[in-house]
């Protein structure tokens, strides 16, 4: 097989770059996985929309060349509800960071999973607030140091991938930016997937989160991502304390009995049109 | 053709000239005393091929208003005073990415959760400086069951002409009375319709700061694909933090509303042509103002009544040339005192008088006319 190499250019919008990321972050690793994903799907550029919050990661769709919104903090899905709704035959994605999807926006995300609606969700979770200097987000490790932790958070982390779960999204799958192969695989997965689709990726924020838990570099971070995620059937076979400081990668839950609302909202109107 | 004449609620004539108007979208968040307009919106609308969405909150309910827009939609949301602070954020994004939708607050008393189901006019200023940071917004106050159905019409084109949020302000004894309707077909009134730009793709930007036309905003999904965000942006769409572009990007949200201010304005006039005391009063204070005015005409007082119908951009040059010929004016308000800081400042040849009702009940028009009277002694 001749392995030819991936044409970034023919979805990035290069007038808008250089990105914003500081040098060595994650998240430019998950950019291109998904750019490779949505090419592997095949979805025409017209038909997709990107949504995000604020935040680092929420940057994103002002360097691809799809229709974009970069809306509020933590409201992407609620535009991107809006859209889909309105033009199901849209592909909707929606991209945001841990402080994004699970704090301020942790409201429209357990209603996007219960309506079951269309949407891919993406977070990046960086375990922490990077683009206003390194807070405590709510992923954030118990014990571990932010600007707003200097003692060591006590607060308990969310897991999104559980709390998606128990909402109701019907695909969760978690991965990280080390493993990039499986990262777009996953991608692929959750984007033909119908109905709430979240996928939580594990990035590396080694300025704002790493400097300050003895990770200061994108090496250590991204070994801490290789060193810590365990694949959810080597999970199966280990203790609590085998798992602890550790996270599950692998897609938690598939589930395609669930009905999808734009469809359900569609076929409700249709009857009512031929009464 | 016979007139389709029907009794109507003041919130019922909004959802129903919101169909007229050729709505199709509607997400909202449960609120006395606009519930109503949602309610009757979510038997219509899937039934004319709309939708409608009931939000987790109101932020998401405009933020849905705003995301079913940018692909086309006529969109609208209805809420009442503590839903419409919690959409400000929202109402902020729509004025910064020029996104057009129709917000209706049925006002009622405050602040906070304040009287759910009583009257007031309380959110004048609400509706123009609620949110952070400057921008231009239109606000329409109807002080009647039809003209809520007229106005929300209007309401809609001018969201589309000049793609910016629209706020409609009735308040709880508009949205809850019932009256008599003339209910227009599509054909007899003017509609304006979401278009694609008359530019190919290659050569659309969303934006445009200087020509002093409106861009269309193109819907998304047909091959126009391009960039929104609340950051400042220049004609493209993309951020930009360049002098020139944060200047003009910020000149445009205020001159396009400011400079069409004759396309935008609506005004209504009773006996002022003659008259000595002016009173100004808007939305159902306006409904006493004119029964007051005719008492005081029956008793020798020359009153007038000067109503403004759109209250955001609000009328200066109206007020300030009436200000030149009648010295004594009267402001009518279920609130502190809000309009009457805008009298101030453009009738500064005339005394302006307050009268400030904000018992949960309307101003009655015994009230204005003593008000009338005690002015016309002075």
């Amino acid at each position: 097989m001749i392995k030819t190499k991936f044409d970034y250019d023919k979805y990035l919008r290069k007038n808008t770059l250089p990105h914003i990321w500081c040098p060595g972050c994650g998240d430019g690793i998950i950019l291109k996985a998904l750019l490779r994903a949505i090419d592997k799907c095949e979805y025409p550029k017209d038909d997709v929309v990107v949504a995000s919050g604020i935040g680092c990661a929420s940057r994103l769709p002002g360097y691809v060349d799809f229709n974009t919104i970069h809306t509020t903090h933590g409201r992407a899905l609620t535009f991107a509800t809006g859209i889909k709704m309105f033009k199901p035959r849209l592909k909707v994605i929606a991209i945001s960071g841990d402080g994004d999807a699970l704090a301020i926006g942790g409201n429209h995300f357990i209603h996007a999973a219960r309506r079951n609606i269309d949407i891919t969700m993406i977070i990046f979770n960086n375990y922490t607030y990077g683009m206003t200097g390194g807070q405590y987000s709510p992923t954030q490790p118990l014990g571990t140091y932010s600007t707003t932790t200097s003692f060591g958070s006590i607060e308990q982390p969310f897991d999104a991938c559980n709390l998606a779960q128990a909402a109701g999204a019907t695909w969760v799958g978690r991965s990280t930016s080390y493993h990039a192969v499986q990262l777009e695989k996953f991608i692929v997965s959750a984007l033909k997937h119908t109905g709430f689709s979240v996928l939580e990726v594990i990035t590396n924020c080694h300025i704002s989160f790493g400097r300050r838990n003895k990770m200061k570099s994108p090496v250590e971070m991204v070994k801490y991502q290789k060193e810590k995620a365990i694949p959810i059937r080597s999970a199966e076979n280990m203790s609590d304390e085998e798992l602890a400081g550790r996270f599950k990668t692998g897609i938690f839950l598939e589930n395609t009995d669930k009905p999808e609302f734009s469809s359900e909202y569609r076929k409700m109107a249709e009857t009512l049109k031929t009464k | 053709m016979a007139k389709n004449i029907k009794l109507m609620q003041g919130n019922e004539a909004i959802a129903e000239g919101a169909i007229i108007a050729g709505c199709n979208f509607f997400a909202g968040y449960p609120i006395t005393p606009s519930s109503e307009i949602a309610e009757l919106l979510s038997s219509k609308l899937p039934k004319t091929g709309g939708v409608f969405l009931q939000m987790e909150d109101e932020i998401s309910a405009l933020g849905a208003v705003l995301g079913a827009a940018l692909g086309g939609a006529k969109a609208i949301t209805a809420s009442s005073g503590p839903g419409i602070s919690l959409k400000q954020e929202h109402i902020g994004y729509a004025s910064m990415s020029e996104i057009p939708c129709v917000i209706v607050n049925v006002m009622r008393g405050g602040p906070s959760t304040g009287l759910p189901t009583l009257p007031a006019q309380s959110d004048i200023m609400q509706a123009k400086w609620g949110t952070h940071g400057d921008h231009a917004i239109i606000a329409i106050v109807p002080s009647s069951v039809n003209e809520s159905l007229y106005e929300t019409i209007r309401a809609f084109n001018l969201s589309i002409k000049y793609r910016t949020p629209v706020l409609i302000l009735t308040d709880e004894i508009i949205g809850h009375m019932r009256e008599k309707v003339v209910v227009p077909d599509k054909s007899d009134v003017d509609i304006i319709d979401v278009k694609l730009p008359d530019v190919p793709p290659e050569e659309y930007n969303p934006y445009n700061y200087t020509s002093g036309a409106v861009t269309p905003l193109a819907p998304m999904g047909e091959g126009y694909r391009y960039h929104v965000t609340g950051l400042i942006h220049g004609e493209t769409g993309f951020p930009s933090q360049k002098t020139e572009t944060i200047k003009n990007a910020q000149n445009w949200l205020i001159d396009k509303i400011y400079k069409n201010i004759e396309d935008i304005e609506k005004f209504d006039e009773f006996q002022t042509e003659d008259a000595d005391i002016l009173v100004v009063a808007y939305g159902s204070t306006s409904r006493s103002t004119r029964q007051a005015v005719m008492m005081a005409r029956t008793a020798g007082i020359k009153a007038g009544m000067f109503r403004p119908i759109t209250i955001w951009p609000f009328p200066e040059k109206q007020i300030s040339n009436l200000s030149k010929r009648i010295k004594k004016i009267l402001v009518p308000e279920m609130n502190m005192g809000q309009i009457i800081l805008e009298i101030q400042r453009n009738a500064c040849e005339s005394q302006v008088y307050g009268l400030n009702v904000v018992t949960g009940e309307p101003i009655t028009p015994d009230q204005i006319y003593a008000k009338i009277k005690e002015i016309a002694e002075s």
